[in-house]
């Protein structure tokens, strides 16, 4: 099991860098939303009462959520493709439990969209950011990232598993991960927004997701932003989410 | 000796349409076993149910005596499957491809690294095992296919029709090479194909038709249950011509397909007396001894309308 984990997950690694365009894709999407969207929205933008958050500085967990989706993303839609050109059947044949494809899938999804995040968080090196992150923050920040990018990557399988081309997969992108992404207070707070909005984004897992996220970043800060719920409500909530889905695309992988 | 291949009345639907309606068949250990069929006969089906890829709608299959429902793994691991298109993943090497298949099996460290090598020299591969599978030819990338599906040393190989899209020469590259290995590894062999000549290599051959298995032997055998010559006329309306030949020479003149075919004692004492008779008619005319083709057409009383190996 583990053995096959680790080949599955290292094909992945492999894979993706040898595809420079889905590297710097990955990478430079999300860039260039925060300079735009950031520097567009910085005037304008203010965060409750008595806090001096910039919107680049707000909006910058946001896209580190971004770039693990669409890392995330772009790992599964390899099953659409691996499918297709015949790979997975290669897998499928061999006795490899199915767990391990989901496991391997995940951890691989994962690690991509972890150092792809660590690739963008050089930037915090830089004056553009000014984030006041501590080693500590930081390294909880790490681990933030990867327990969501492995959910996410799970959710991916759970997407791409049933699909047959990937058509199916963007157009199933652009009506639930985008807007998943984008109602979880990654580009603008739940506290702001008006009732029903309120109630969708308080529903949806990754908006507690990123309020732990964005809470790394602040660890030791007094102010900082406001979460949607406690910590740990956030928390729990959350890593159910992730659990549930992570189990679900288990049980389909199984099936089928 | 438990048989490579024990299948008992099997059955397969797509949907309501029978793809597979009651197939019995044993497969020998150490066999070239062929199953030949047109495009739509269930040949393929029968490969993803023995693959443990479709679970069957009723009846027993056994794989290296192992039921393929409730003992799969054991079955996976008996197994070597070599699909129609590639399971190679293109963007890694071909030295990366076969680890990655060695550790889906299990296989690691040295023991691996040894029996890639291996491979790798016995299939002429060793020059390009650091190229990446996409800058391989076709032929080539069927062969690290092949090195791909030996690596856990299978008791039993499973071929789904291997040479689909290769070039002659490629092509009897890939059998000579499948042929080696068969000998040296004792293995049994069960491929698919839609080409005569490549049924021709059986040890033994099953021919399917709609979903069901209408012969069984070896090909030498099964040709010889057609005794009499066949002659094959191409002319503009083959089946008022058959008709017209029947009623003149007291013969089954039969139209198959856009031809007519007629089974005849001595093809050279017919072939003058017809092409006299019909010779405006006639745009070709050709007799030889049977073939399996001549084995299908009489067996399933229509012609093999598969699509013509591509040269």
């Amino acid at each position: 099991m583990s053995l096959s984990v680790y080949t599955l997950l290292l094909r992945e690694v492999i894979r993706f860098y040898r595809q420079p365009n889905r590297v710097i894709g990955a990478l430079l999407q999300p860039l260039i939303f925060w300079l735009l969207i950031g520097s567009g929205l910085n005037a304008s933008f203010q965060v409750g009462a008595g806090n001096d958050v910039s919107y680049l500085e707000y909006f910058y967990p946001g896209v580190l959520l971004m770039i693990l989706l669409f890392t995330s993303i772009f790992s599964t839609i390899t099953i659409i493709e691996d499918r297709r050109d015949g790979f997975l059947q290669g897998v499928l044949v061999a006795p490899v439990p199915r767990a391990a494809i989901v496991i391997g899938k995940a951890l691989g999804g994962m690690l991509l969209g972890v150092l792809q995040c660590l690739v963008f968080m050089l930037l915090m090196l830089t004056p553009m950011v000014d984030l006041p992150i501590t080693p500590l923050g930081f390294a909880a920040a790490v681990l933030c990232l990867a327990v969501i990018g492995f959910g996410l990557t799970a959710l991916g399988v759970l997407m791409a598993w049933p699909l047959k081309s990937s058509q199916e997969y963007h157009a199933l992108m652009s009506v639930l991960l985008l807007p998943l992404w984008l109602f979880s207070g990654a580009a603008f707070p739940v506290d702001g927004a008006p009732a029903w909005l309120y109630w969708l984004m308080q529903v949806n897992p990754l908006t507690h997701a990123l309020a732990l996220l964005r809470h790394c970043f602040y660890v030791g800060v007094e102010g900082g932003v406001m979460g949607p719920a406690p910590l740990t409500v956030s928390f729990a909530y959350a890593a159910l989410a992730g659990v549930a889905t992570f189990v679900a695309a288990l049980l389909i992988v199984r099936r089928g | 000796m438990v048989p490579a291949v024990a299948v008992k009345n099997l059955t397969y639907y797509y949907g309501d349409r029978p793809a597979l309606a009651g197939v019995d068949l044993e497969i020998p250990g150490g066999a070239m076993f062929g199953i030949l069929g047109p495009n739509g006969s269930g040949k393929t089906t029968l490969f993803r149910i023995l693959a443990t890829l479709a679970v069957p709608a009723s009846g027993q299959v056994a794989v290296a005596g192992q039921d393929v429902v409730t003992r799969r793994s054991e079955v996976r691991r008996a197994l070597g499957v070599v699909f129609q298109t590639s399971s190679l993943d293109d963007k890694l090497t071909v030295t990366e491809n076969l680890r990655h298949h060695g550790h889906l099996y299990g296989c690691c460290g040295a023991g691996l690294r040894e029996q890639i090598d291996e491979l790798l020299q016995r299939l002429q591969l060793q020059d390009r095992a650091a190229d990446r599978v996409e800058t391989l030819s076709g032929g080539l990338q069927r062969r690290v296919e092949l090195a791909r599906c030996l690596l856990h040393r299978p008791e039993i190989l499973l071929l789904d029709e291997p040479t689909a899209g290769l070039d002659p020469t490629a092509r009897g590259e890939y059998w000579r090479l499948l042929a080696e290995i068969q000998e040296r590894q004792n293995a049994t062999v069960i491929f698919t194909t839609h080409w005569f000549e490549e049924a021709e290599r059986a040890s033994l051959l099953a021919i399917m038709d709609s979903g069901r298995l209408v012969a069984c032997d070896s090909p030498a055998t099964l040709k010889s249950t057609i005794s009499r010559d066949v002659v094959t006329i191409h002319g503009d309306d083959p089946a008022a011509l058959a008709a017209a030949i029947a009623a003149r020479f007291d013969c089954d003149a039969a139209c198959v397909g856009n031809a007519v075919r007629i089974e005849s004692a001595s093809a050279t004492v017919l072939l003058p007396r017809l092409l006299e008779a019909f010779e405006d008619q006639v745009h070709s005319i050709s007799a030889s001894k049977a073939t399996l083709e001549d084995v299908y057409v009489q067996r399933t009383g229509k012609a093999f309308d598969a699509e013509e190996p591509s040269e």
